[in-house]
């Protein structure tokens, strides 16, 4: 991998970069290969006719997506979200702006699919599909996270997500897949999850972490897999079965299921609640990967569906899996289907049905980062920004210090990690350093200004993403927690006995 | 005579193209699926929320005013300033002319210099702020000097060289009755009517679509109700339940 530079940190806004245009065109992530693309039903390499399937296969988009139509008309160029999006804010690359970014697209539709495009290409900065522009796709397509930032900014709320997935769907139907991604969807059709951890690898984890908690806490705490009959099928990225600080999340779940003397079980089948389907913008394996969640829970008979602490999985499932999966009719109609975690617990918290002893988390003084996908895709509770409340009462009831970082980095307004939209891999890396920036610049001035230690998070991807990045920044990695492993260190367990 | 029947050929035309490609447009944003659940969260949770939003997005450019001050008050200054020169002219179509036109009338005389003003603004933004001379085409600086061409056309006309307003008037109730009244020879009425035909005509075309894209924006006129209402639509992939390749493969 190519040396880089971590950006410096100035002042607690970050200051919005001159362009140095291509700065970063050579960021690539590693080409899938046959082996990979085939399980997902794409080609293996790039076929022959690129170009005819490319431009056949975005008319198909602009016909069966809405949002893709309007997008590619809408752009005024005024410039709103140009300041936006973090990439560009570490990075420089005028084209990790939102709007040069969509042009990369924009251009083909416009010289393919518009009059003026077909006739005066250059006056409306039409372009051919040519090897050149498909290697800038490449690139610069994976260097969008998804996030939505610039998609809360623009007047016609242009989503560049939408975008970025339309032009991946494009890629693998030529053949030209990223690695990451697409191996990972293949592990989650062969083996459950994304991590390739098969049934019994799982169920000796699982064994392990009840037998920690029980040395630890002197209580039998249980987490049960593939228990039918149980009431909750919990889905959690599979990231929580055991890396740091992923796993001390599913730890404190599975001690709120305790304290709320509720039954619950995870599957085998549906190991992994992470869906990379939507990362890649394809909805058939995107559907496929939801279809297990809906398997396993006919299989084990359970009456509702929880998701552990993921960002994207949370959008799937919250906005999508009703729609990829639905209807559960079969389920608890008395609950929301599907329940995010910290609903679960928040709804425990307000009936006081936990005892929760804040002093247990007084080493720490804790900010949240709110997750781009929780924050802009999805909601938590009955009103609108509920995800933005929920998450920070919980860390409240559970911890005695807790700072919010500045307004314009939180809520809807929150900056990416810098390794979502699956760009958590390690041949990205200067990416997801620079594009740490305004999250890391955020994090040192409530460091500096209220000596916050720890930064919580709901989301697997941001978790591993800070373990990763803090170092680079001058923070250590373990100032990164995840919001139930705080919820794990107050709860009082068997208090009443 | 040949300019009138020039003119009014050209109306005819710049109509036709106007509200039939707009047609083809709406019907393509209409006709296609928008499969899934993508408003830009937080987002209103009922169809009376969804309006109010869109209503703050249409009338105060909400999202835009989040964004960035000064594209804000450049651009509501010329919407506004556009609205009401475009209300105040219906007294040129109207006859008679209605109250409330005649009641703007002052307002929009004001109005043209705003939307000068709001025009040259974004211009100056354009050219002169890096980012946003990076992703301009020559077509957005076109766009800027054809409506701004269009105001000082028209602004020339009230306070420079007046035209025969009866005429002109004439001339448009006219070409609605299929009648063609005689078009004054004024060059400057002239250079304004054909950059207005000539903005009806490229509307359907470019990014002027904004103007009918931002009503079917999925991000911004979605329910946030994915958990309550079963969102469903007659896509390829929600019928076909089929894994791609490996179906069977477990």
């Amino acid at each position: 991998m190519a040396k880089f530079e971590t950006p410096e940190i100035k002042e607690e806004t970050v200051d919005i970069p001159a362009l140095q245009a291509g700065v970063m065109s050579h960021s690539k992530p590693y080409v899938s290969q046959e082996k990979f693309q085939a399980p997902l039903g794409f080609p293996g390499e790039l076929v022959d006719n690129w170009k005819d399937v490319a431009i056949n296969k975005l008319g198909e988009l602009l016909q069966t997506n809405r949002a893709l139509q309007v997008f590619m008309d809408s752009c005024v160029k005024c410039g709103a979200c140009t300041d936006k999006c973090h990439y560009f804010l570490g990075t420089s690359d005028p084209r990790n702006m939102p709007v040069a970014r969509q042009d990369l697209l924009r251009g083909v539709y416009r010289r393919y699919f518009t009059l003026p495009g077909k006739y005066f290409p250059k006056l409306v900065g039409a372009t051919d599909l040519t090897e050149e522009v498909l290697d800038d796709w490449y690139s610069y397509f994976h260097q969008c996270s998804e996030c939505r930032r610039c998609s809360v900014y623009c007047p016609y709320g242009i989503d560049t997500a939408e975008i970025t997935m339309a032009t991946r769907e494009i890629m693998n139907a030529v053949g030209v897949g990223q690695k990451y991604s697409n191996e990972i969807i293949g592990k989650v059709f062969k083996i459950g999850n994304n991590l390739g951890l098969p049934q019994p690898a799982l169920a000796d984890t699982l064994l392990g972490l009840e037998e920690d908690v029980k040395e630890d806490t002197g209580v039998d705490v249980r987490y049960p897999l593939d228990e039918k009959g149980a009431e909750v099928l919990l889905v959690t990225p599979s990231a929580d079965f055991f890396a740091e600080p992923h796993v001390d999340g599913l730890i404190g779940y599975g001690k709120v299921f305790h304290a709320a003397g509720i039954s619950w079980t995870l599957s085998s089948h549906a190991s992994e609640a992470a869906n990379f389907g939507l990362f890649i913008g394809s909805a058939e394996n995107m559907k496929q990967i939801a279809l297990r969640i809906r398997e396993a829970a006919l299989d084990l008979g359970v009456k509702r569906i929880i998701f552990g602490e993921c960002g994207h999985a949370w959008r799937v499932a919250y906005s999508f899996l009703n729609t990829l999966a639905g209807p559960f009719d079969f389920l608890d109609p008395r609950y929301p289907v599907p329940q995010h975690i910290c609903e679960f617990t928040y709804d425990l918290i307000q009936r006081r049905a936990l005892t929760l002893d804040k002093s247990a988390n007084d080493h720490r003084r804790v900010t949240f980062h709110d997750s781009c996908n929780v924050a802009r895709a999805s909601r938590m509770g009955d009103m609108p920004g509920g995800q933005f409340v929920i998450p920070r009462e919980i860390i409240k009831a559970v911890c005695n210090h807790y700072y919010d970082m500045a307004p314009d980095t939180i809520g809807e307004a929150t900056f990416c990690c810098g390794g979502g939209g699956g760009l958590l891999t390690d041949d990205l890396m200067e990416l997801r350093v620079k594009g740490a920036l305004p999250r890391m610049s955020a994090l040192k001035s409530v460091v500096e200004e209220h000596g916050v230690t720890h930064m919580a998070a709901i989301c697997a991807i941001c978790k591993s993403q800070f373990a990763k990045v803090l170092p680079y920044y001058g923070f250590e990695m373990d100032q990164i927690v995840s919001v139930h492993q705080l919820v794990s260190d107050a709860i009082v367990l068997d208090a009443k006995q | 005579m040949f300019v009138t029947v020039l003119f009014a050929l050209l109306f005819y035309v710049a109509t036709a193209i106007l509200l039939v490609g707009l047609g083809v447009r709406i019907a393509g944003y209409a006709r296609a699926p928008a499969p899934l659940k993508i408003p830009t969260t937080p987002a209103p949770t009922t169809r009376g929320g969804v309006v109010l939003r869109m209503g703050t997005e249409v009338f105060l450019f909400n999202s835009l005013f989040k964004a960035n001050k000064w594209i804000w008050l450049f651009g509501i200054v010329f919407h506004v300033a556009l609205a009401l020169v475009l209300l105040r002219h219906l007294r040129y179509f109207l006859d008679p002319v209605p109250t409330w036109v005649v009641m703007i009338q002052p307002f929009g005389l004001y109005a043209a210099f705003a939307m000068v003003l709001g025009l040259a603004g974004l211009w100056v933004r354009r050219i002169f702020v890096e980012r946003i001379r990076y992703i301009s085409s020559p077509s957005d600086h076109l766009m800027l000097a054809l409506l701004l061409g269009i105001a000082l056309t028209g602004l020339s006309m009230t306070y420079l060289w007046h035209t025969d307003i009866t005429a002109v008037k004439l001339f448009f109730t006219g070409l609605m009755r299929f009648e063609f009244n005689p078009l004054p020879l004024q060059p400057m009425l002239l250079l304004h009517l054909l950059l207005v035909a000539g903005l009806m005509i490229v509307f359907p075309f470019s990014k002027l679509l904004h103007a009918p894209g931002v009503f079917f924006s999925p991000t911004r006129n979605q329910v946030d109700n994915p958990r309550e209402k079963r969102h469903v639509t007659k896509v390829k992939w929600m019928i076909a339940s089929e894994r791609p390749a490996t179906s069977g493969d477990k």
